[in-house]
């Protein structure tokens, strides 16, 4: 696939320029051919000798009163350890990441399908199963909560009823988790300078992130007392606040090594089988594995929000846009997770990549009996951009323009304030990405011809042999986004790197210990990569990510390279120094240059800015090991004003723009991407070939809700009806498209190496471009996604 | 649960009469699934890939006696040209691997309607060969569906083979899913077409509570291509014959609404599978088709 890269202003890096495998090359991954062979370790393939199996009884209604839970049954099983309830918790019964409303087992109530009420642990994985089949649960079915309708109202049962956090003082409804208002300007005075009004109604499907490698883990209890956690997760430090009161332990008796992951995208931001496996570990004294099956996993990560969106916008007849007035009401599902910081993602971004000055908008999340939702590539940011985006086409068809000179025409760039008041202060080549994108060739048209007939991986339906040409037509759709990196509203979000500088067997060998996750998206390259640029050496050692080192932050929104890479740049940097003192006190009096502060590490020696040679490492620190840790922070943001909205709540942006190229059998219903070009704005690629990885996952990650994936959930029960990748559908080889990549590398001057986070900006325009492209196809307005069959022919 | 490996056929049949509720795996694409949704904990599974003599066919003048363990994937690469529309269902039985195990007699003896194999058995007309320690039968393939998830076997017989009549004309399979590869259906139709005996056969999949033949759309065809002199001229079938056949192949379909499409759309994608696949196979028997149209994978 042809990728090409434009520099623009360069990040200043003098040290470590000359490095090999340093920033800005395409070192392979350490696990890539382990992973593709099938040799790597994930975390369902630990084993612990004597080790039990956990199992989860989960709840079969989504919204009840426990009666009464009999274990007497699943007690007697042979081979059964353990069987728990609430009643055998520890200490505290809740968790959750930003209030602890989850039970760990439920009690009195159950307020979802799928909520795990009781705990078994067995000598055998199926004899734990049968074991909690037995356990006999009685309930007493509560009226369901299951849309803003039944929420808000006025008599409406509460999904919880004695709320303690921080939102409950301020949201209009006790089934409103939060409320996010934000008003600047005055759209209703603006609107009358209108030539056209648009409005819609949008409705967002509930995306599964689908990750490969099921929730799993290993608990084994400790002499002293504690755990000994082995575990997939995406923040080790996060599930240690939650977890150690739960066990009623002190954080530093549970220790936690982050175990191989297989695939994260937001759903290992939340607890899954942490603390059951921990508590039985505690209980029965013996190491506790617990791993779920693709049909449990359906139920034991959050999902991505649900959404309606409901826009209005105004532009004058010269294509200037007026005013925008939306209200997105976001279903969290029955527990907060991160639905306040998803609520605030939505308002802060739902007017997307363009200059409005007017505007009214509101977000709300809701309590509900549906499956609770949280934390997904593109957190709230996508949603929006689905919405805002099929409006942006409707108002340029509306005007007779172009849909891309219209977009351009609103663009912002740098300078540009946002809705909160924050202005957007390093680029925002948003009308560049556009120009990129349409200014590239057109796919041929009918590739599934060929002498030899109609080749149908080309067409829609591909081996299911629907079509040889018939029925087919195509459509090209634009879509651009504006998605905010790194944890906002005021949160202290920061990364701790420990950097260790030694010699081993006669070579400087660097170590990088930090507790970041691994999820896939390539921290094990850009650390090392990191470290030899900064430090001049070869060797660079990555240590297992634990909790014997300070908090990473989560490897979510985009921060990763940006926040761990930066704290490693900065220790590093601090390393440096120490070493240039020990080289100075040591040969400090044998050469005037040591005196100069321009010294840099490079090839395993001290040498000036003009390259000479002063000293090796090895000379420098002889059997002394320089090791420094420390917190690295990003600059602080604010929270949005309540009442306003306003706040430089954000610290960073990412644009990306999608050309998307489709062919539909219309009499079918059937579709075929066939192109999805991606231009992006990635500040530094730190490793290209990651780069451009993580944007072709993205936006096939975003092609897959646009047409198939969704949780269907029955809204007379509450329960999920395709928990299976039988039913619950994600794009293969024959569904992913050509995926062009065009990236720029626009410094952000306040960012390590002018670094952007890259993985989130792709999942917004992917979707919102294959349906404008289907739309152009079909003449259809469809509203909602994904886009099935049924609303393709009207049936 | 217990795990019997008869090492030949005879010992399987045995096996059979002696637990009746034993469940007979061979590819286990679909009994393993089953058992691993804990939908079903059989007392006793019959493993069949001891016996060799289940993976091999035999071509006759008329059939191809087809062993119940042939896998799809040399259904698609080695009896194309005999069963081609057996061998275009097979390429979109799920993944490269599934298929590398599975075959029909795993379809057949689950009997669902979603099985991808159905209408190209339905199609070209066969008989499933069944056979117990009181002998051996042959059950026709139109008397073989007898519910949702059942069929005509007895509870101590096996599938042996499937006699397949040999293609004596263009033969063609079509199958809807929401994805382009690796997808249950949401229906699928097959036809093929009879020269010898001037008459069109169709399956429908995924669409009734079995798989069925649109017999209405059949006779029809049948009756107009006879009248119309169709078969010696080999003249272009009018669109309003081919309307006409869509419209009761559509109307032979009893789909219920389900999360992978509703009624509405699984009876109107039928007509549009039956209309394209009789032109497909039409332009073919005329010798104006454009060769193959399989995807190769």
């Amino acid at each position: 696939m042809a990728d090409t890269r434009t520099t623009g202003i360069p990040a200043k890096v003098t040290q470590g320029a000359k490095s090999k495998g340093g920033i800005g090359e395409s070192t392979l991954r350490p696990d890539g051919t382990l992973k593709v062979t099938g040799e790597f370790a994930y975390s369902s393939d630990m084993w612990h000798e004597d080790m039990l199996w956990g199992q989860i009884l989960r709840s079969t209604v989504a919204h009840a009163e426990i009666v009464s839970i009999d274990t007497s049954e699943a007690l007697a099983t042979a081979g059964v350890h353990a069987v728990l309830t609430h009643e055998d918790l520890p200490a505290a019964k809740n968790y959750g990441m930003e209030y602890q409303d989850t039970p760990v087992l439920a009690y009195g109530k159950v307020r979802h399908h799928g909520e795990p009420v009781a705990l078994v642990a067995a000598d055998h994985p199926e004899t734990a199963r049968r074991a909690a089949a037995k356990i006999r649960i009685e309930y007493r079915e509560l009226p369901l909560i299951t849309d803003e309708a039944s929420a808000l109202a006025p008599d409406a049962i509460l999904v919880h009823e004695d709320r303690g956090d921080h939102h409950a003082g301020h949201v209009t409804h006790p089934n409103i988790v939060h409320r996010q208002p934000i008003i600047r300007g005055n759209a209703a005075e603006a609107a009358k300078r209108a030539d056209v009004i648009v409005t819609g109604e949008y409705t967002f499907g509930m995306q599964d992130q689908a990750f490969l490698g099921p929730e799993s883990g290993l608990a084994v209890p400790a002499e002293d007392g504690g755990i000994d956690l082995y575990v997939a997760t995406q923040w080790l430090h996060s599930d240690l606040k939650q977890i150690a009161p739960c066990l009623g332990l002190p954080e530093e008796k549970v220790r936690m090594t982050m175990a191989g992951v297989g695939g994260a995208f937001g759903g290992r931001e939340d607890i899954s089988m942490q603390i059951l496996a921990s508590v039985l570990a505690l209980r029965t004294g013996k190491p506790v594995k617990m791993v779920y099956n693709r049909y449990e996993s359906f139920f034991g990560h959050v999902h991505r929000h649900p959404a309606k969106l409901h826009y209005e916008h105004g532009a004058t007849k010269d294509g200037k846009l007026t005013h925008m007035k939306c209200k997105i009401v976001l279903d969290g599902g029955a527990y907060m997770s991160s639905t306040p910081s998803v609520v605030g993602n939505a308002a802060s971004l739902s007017v997307g990549p363009y200059v409005v000055d007017d505007v009214e908008i509101e977000a709300i999340g809701l309590y509900t009996n549906n499956p609770p939702c949280g934390a997904m590539r593109g957190f709230g940011a996508v949603q929006a951009c689905f919405a805002y985006e099929a409006q942006m086409d409707k108002l340029a068809a509306k005007l007779g323009m172009d849909p891309v000179e219209f977009r351009q025409k609103n663009a912002m760039e740098q300078g540009t304030i946002m809705p909160t008041g924050q202005p957007v202060d390093s680029p925002a080549p948003v009308a560049e990405l556009l120009r990129r994108v349409k200014a590239r060739p057109m796919p041929p048209e009918r590739q599934w011809e060929s002498s030899e007939g109609a080749d149908v991986r080309a067409l829609p339906g591909g081996l299911s042999n629907t079509t040889h040409g018939e029925g087919v037509v195509r459509g090209v759709g634009y879509a651009v986004g504006i998605k905010n990196v790194g944890f906002s509203e005021g949160f202290d979000d920061y990364s701790t790197a420990k950097i260790r500088l030694e010699v081993i067997n006669g070579e400087a060998v660097a170590t990088v210990h930090t507790a970041a996750a691994e999820v896939g998206q390539g921290g094990v390259t850009i650390h090392a990569q990191i470290a030899r640029t900064e430090l001049g050496v070869q060797q660079v050692t990555i240590h297992p990510a634990d909790t014997q080192v300070g908090s990473a932050g989560s490897t979510s929104a985009g921060r990763q390279t940006y926040m761990t890479g930066g704290a490693i740049k900065n220790s590093c940097s601090l390393v440096r120094e120490k070493v240039l003192e020990i080289g100075r006190r040591k040969f400090g009096s044998y050469h005037p240059a040591w005196a100069s502060a321009e010294l840099l590490l490079e090839g395993g020696k001290v040498v000036t800015d003009g390259g000479e040679a002063l000293a090796s490492l090895v000379d420098v620190l002889e059997d002394e090991a320089v090791e420094i840790e420390e917190e690295w922070r990003h600059r602080p943001t604010q929270p949005f004003d309540l009442v306003t909205g306003q706040g430089n709540g954000h610290v960073q942006y990412a644009f990306a723009a999608h050309r998307a190229v489709v062919e539909v059998d219309t009499e079918l219903g059937l579709v075929k991407v066939i192109e999805l070009a991606c231009a992006q704005d990635v500040g530094k690629a730190i490793n290209p070939l990651s780069v451009i990885g993580q944007i072709q996952g993205g936006t096939t990650q975003g092609l897959g809700v646009a047409v198939m994936e969704e949780i269907i959930v029955d809204p007379k029960t509450a329960k999920v009806k395709n928990p299976s990748f039988t039913d619950y559908l994600i794009p293969t080889l024959l569904d992913t498209p050509t995926i062009p990549v065009d990236y720029l590398e626009l410094a952000d001057p306040n960012a390590p190496y002018g670094v952007r986070g890259i993985g989130e900006a792709p999942t917004l325009s992917s979707t919102p471009a294959v349906l404008a492209a289907i739309r152009n196809a079909t003449g259809l307005e469809l509203n909602k996604t994904p886009v099935r069959p049924e609303h393709l022919t009207g049936t | 649960m217990d795990f019997l490996r008869p090492a030949s056929w005879e010992e399987a049949l045995a096996a059979k009469a002696e637990h009746p509720t034993a469940v007979p795996i061979a590819g286990g694409t679909d009994v393993m699934v089953e058992i691993n949704f804990d939908h079903r904990r059989p007392e006793y599974l019959l493993d069949l890939n001891r016996i060799a003599e289940l993976r091999e066919w035999e071509t006759g003048e008329e059939t191809v006696r087809l062993g119940a363990s042939v896998p799809y994937t040399r259904i698609m690469e080695e009896l194309r040209t005999e069963l081609p529309g057996l061998a275009l269902a097979s390429h979109t039985v799920a993944s490269p691997q599934i298929r590398n195990r599975g075959g029909v007699g795993g379809n057949l003896g689950t009997a669902s309607p979603a099985g991808d194999a159905h209408p190209a058995l339905l199609a070209p007309g066969c008989e499933v060969e069944v056979e117990s320690v009181r002998g051996s039968r042959l059950i026709p393939i139109d008397d073989f569906y007898t519910g949702v998830k059942r069929n005509a076997l007895a509870e101590d017989e096996l599938i042996r083979a499937v006699h397949i009549k040999k293609a004596d004309g263009p033969q063609q399979y079509s199958k809807v899913g929401t994805r382009n590869a690796m997808v249950i259906a949401v229906c699928a139709f097959g036809i093929a077409l009879h020269p010898e005996t001037r008459t069109v056969r169709t399956g429908i999949g995924s669409a009734a509570p079995t798989p069925i033949r649109a017999k209405a759309a059949e006779e029809f065809l049948n009756a107009a291509l006879e009248e119309g002199g169709f078969w010696e001229s080999k003249k272009i079938i009018t669109p309003s014959i081919a309307k006409q056949f869509a419209e009761l192949a559509s109307g032979a379909a009893n789909p219920i609404d389900d999360v992978r499409g509703t009624a509405n759309y699984r009876r109107h994608a039928v007509g549009i599978m039956a209309r394209r696949t009789l032109g497909w196979t039409w332009e073919s028997y005329r010798g104006t088709s454009r060769g193959s149209t399989e995807g190769v994978a």
